[in-house]
């Protein structure tokens, strides 16, 4: 008797440890499978337009002969626009997840209300916040066809995932800090300014730099406002008009001569860079806040 | 333990951005009052001029756009060309509202577009720019289809057309599905063939693989051995090797496309006009606007071809051209005509 409890349990054993193996496997695969089509996508991008990119190509404006075409004002204007909707979505967007974490009163039914509709809005395709932006700064409030409005429409785009991403940071701040800090007579403007914002820091930032990145890739709202395609001038300030490297991306692809498809690789190539530039600067920033 | 450093840092940097957002609201208020002079100003200059040129419309008219910018912002380095392209209805919607210098268009502007101008007191001088030719495509495996009339492109392109096969566009053709290629319904490309061939505009069966991109067109049917397309005639020349043209039978035989039956008018119904629609306040009030015009009518026939675009014959850049001098407003296309020259056309009254 004592020989076949232990036999069932070496059976039952080796089954669950079967699934425990085959689980492992199944994450892993799922892992290698992400990693390939990034590879795979990467060595696409970089094979085909990498022999485009040089500093010709980058301090060059578009131009109808390919191979003098470049994208100066293209990187300019992207950078322009991702830096201001940087400035006026980061305030905005941390304050707001403050607010709903931090200050709203539990189970009220505004908060909920105000909460549903930040995770609806996150949803909503970028082609509609280029209509609201068309009409919201480029007509009603006058900015016309600037940056300005254009960074203000991806302001709206962005806005919903900071909030969304900068409240599950803080979230995961421990109650416990919050609750030390009270203890010792902090007031809440200090319990959040000295404590729970600087703990939730690398989250936040986290939250931020995906989001720049997906401003930084749309065109579809841009071009509903009416971001220009060709631009002989850099702009200056946030009243002039301006392209971005996806706008320029989707007509250079558009266009029937073969050398225009080889420069839309190359501004892809740089778009990446300037993606994986920001990315990185974002980790180390995370990893100093850490320490 | 969050250390002292930090803290400052974030601090700062709040601080920052604030002051930044409240410079920019200020900058904004500032500069847009003072922008606007800006291009009426240097009237008299000898030299170079200055200002801006805003320039919207077709995408199909932007290549044309963009190189002219480019070519008289080498000559006139001061300039500030601003050239998007949202589409034909949208640039004339645009430039009904005073927003633009020039709009471009791969059609006639329509009589609801005059009277949206009309009302903000906008009056505009049309200038025929270029030619278009819309060419019919087929697999350069097809080795029946050469020639195919207008009437059977009707059948194929029709609403509710029962074409499955090529046996049911000519009995002598193979009994293969016949897979269809063409323009997406926002494209000004779609309206011109629907109203050539269908004989109504937007009128066109929808089981086919659509897309305002010609290249994917011409990815699908170089793919396709049963495939056929239509698109801009651009897209054929840069892929010839891929792709078979199939010449059109109006009734007077197969016309193949090409820049001299585009340009004179035998490649018909699928030759079209292309078209810049130029602000007259503009002209009156902006030297650098005036110029530009004069230099792309000028030199349009050296950098249209450039483009992928058929130039229009020397006559009617000199007419235009003295339209543009008298200052003649209005239009003298309505709709998609067949049968007349581009000169006899310009040559008619304008409907203002």
């Amino acid at each position: 008797m004592n020989f076949l409890f232990l036999r069932r349990l070496r059976t039952r054993s080796n089954k669950r440890w079967v699934k425990d193996k085959l689980f492992e496997f199944i994450c892993q695969l799922s892992v290698l499978l992400a990693v390939a089509i990034l590879i795979a996508l990467l060595w696409s991008v970089f094979s085909t337009g990498i022999g485009r990119v040089s500093s010709q190509f980058l301090t060059s404006f578009p131009s109808r002969i390919p191979q003098n075409a470049g994208v100066k004002a293209a990187i300019l204007g992207s950078l322009w626009v991702v830096g201001i909707t940087g400035i006026v979505a980061i305030p905005i967007g941390v304050a707001a997840a403050v607010y709903l974490e931090e200050y709203k009163i539990r189970d009220s039914k505004l908060t909920d209300f105000i909460q549903i509709n930040i995770s609806n809005l996150a949803g909503v395709p970028s082609i509609v916040y280029g209509l609201l932006g068309l009409e919201l700064f480029v007509r009603l409030a006058g900015l016309g066809r600037s940056i300005l409005a254009g960074s203000l429409t991806m302001t709206l785009l962005i806005l919903p995932m900071v909030i969304i991403v900068s409240q599950e940071a803080l979230k995961a701040v421990p109650r416990t800090i919050r609750e030390a800090s009270y203890g010792l007579g902090a007031t809440r403007w200090q319990t959040i300014r000295y404590q729970v914002l600087p703990s939730a820091l690398p989250g936040i930032m986290t939250g931020i730099i995906l989001s720049l990145s997906r401003a930084i890739g749309e065109s579809a709202p841009l071009i509903t406002i009416g971001a220009v395609t060709y631009i002989s001038s850099i702009p200056e300030g946030v009243n002039d008009r301006f392209t971005v490297l996806p706008i320029q991306i989707f007509d250079w692809s558009s266009r029937p001569q073969k050398g225009f498809q080889d420069a839309a690789a190359g501004a892809i190539v740089v778009l990446l860079a300037i993606l994986l530039i920001m990315n990185s600067l974002a980790i180390i920033l995370r990893a100093r806040a850490r320490r | 333990m969050v250390d002292q450093r930090l803290r400052k840092i974030s601090f700062a940097s709040l601080v920052a951005a604030t002051v930044a957002i409240f410079v920019a609201g200020c900058n904004s208020g500032e500069s847009t009052a003072t922008d606007k002079p800006e291009g009426g100003t240097n009237a008299t200059t000898t030299e170079k001029l200055s200002g801006s040129i805003s320039i919207d419309g077709s995408s199909t008219v932007f290549p044309i756009s963009e190189a002219f910018s480019e070519e008289f912002g080498k000559e006139q380095g001061d300039i500030k060309f601003a050239v998007a392209s949202s589409g034909t209805g949208g640039g004339f919607k645009k430039f009904a509202a005073g927003e633009l210098d020039i709009t471009g268009a791969s059609r006639p502007i329509e009589a609801s577009e005059i009277e949206a101008a009309k009302k903000n007191n906008i009056e505009f001088v049309e200038v025929p720019i270029a030619f278009d030719g819309l060419s019919v495509i087929v697999n350069p495996k097809n080795s029946f289809a050469e020639t195919l009339t207008v009437a059977e492109l009707k059948k194929i392109w029709e609403p509710n057309s029962k074409v499955k096969t090529w046996k049911d566009v000519r009995s002598d053709f193979p009994a293969e599905p016949i897979k269809l290629y063409g323009a997406g319904t926002d494209s000004g490309t779609f309206d011109y063939f629907t109203k050539a061939i269908v004989g109504k505009e937007k009128s066109s069966r929808t089981d086919y693989q659509a897309s305002e991109d010609d290249n994917v067109l011409v990815q699908g049917v170089s793919g396709d051995e049963f495939a056929l397309g239509y698109f801009g005639y651009a897209y054929y020349e840069q892929n010839q090797d891929k792709l078979k043209l199939v010449k059109v039978d109006a009734g007077k035989g197969g016309i193949s496309p090409s820049p001299e039956t585009i340009a004179d008018g035998t490649y018909a119904p699928l030759s079209r006009p292309l078209f810049l629609y130029v602000n007259k306040k503009s002209l009156d009030d902006k030297p650098e606007v005036k110029a530009f015009v004069a230099f792309l009518l000028s030199k349009a026939k050296e950098i249209v071809p450039t483009t992928g675009y058929v130039q229009l014959p020397d006559e009617a850049y000199t007419i235009a051209q003295e339209r543009v001098d008298k200052k003649v407003v209005g239009t003298s296309f309505q709709g998609a005509e067949t049968g007349i020259t581009i000169t006899d056309l310009l040559k008619r009254e304008t409907v203002k």
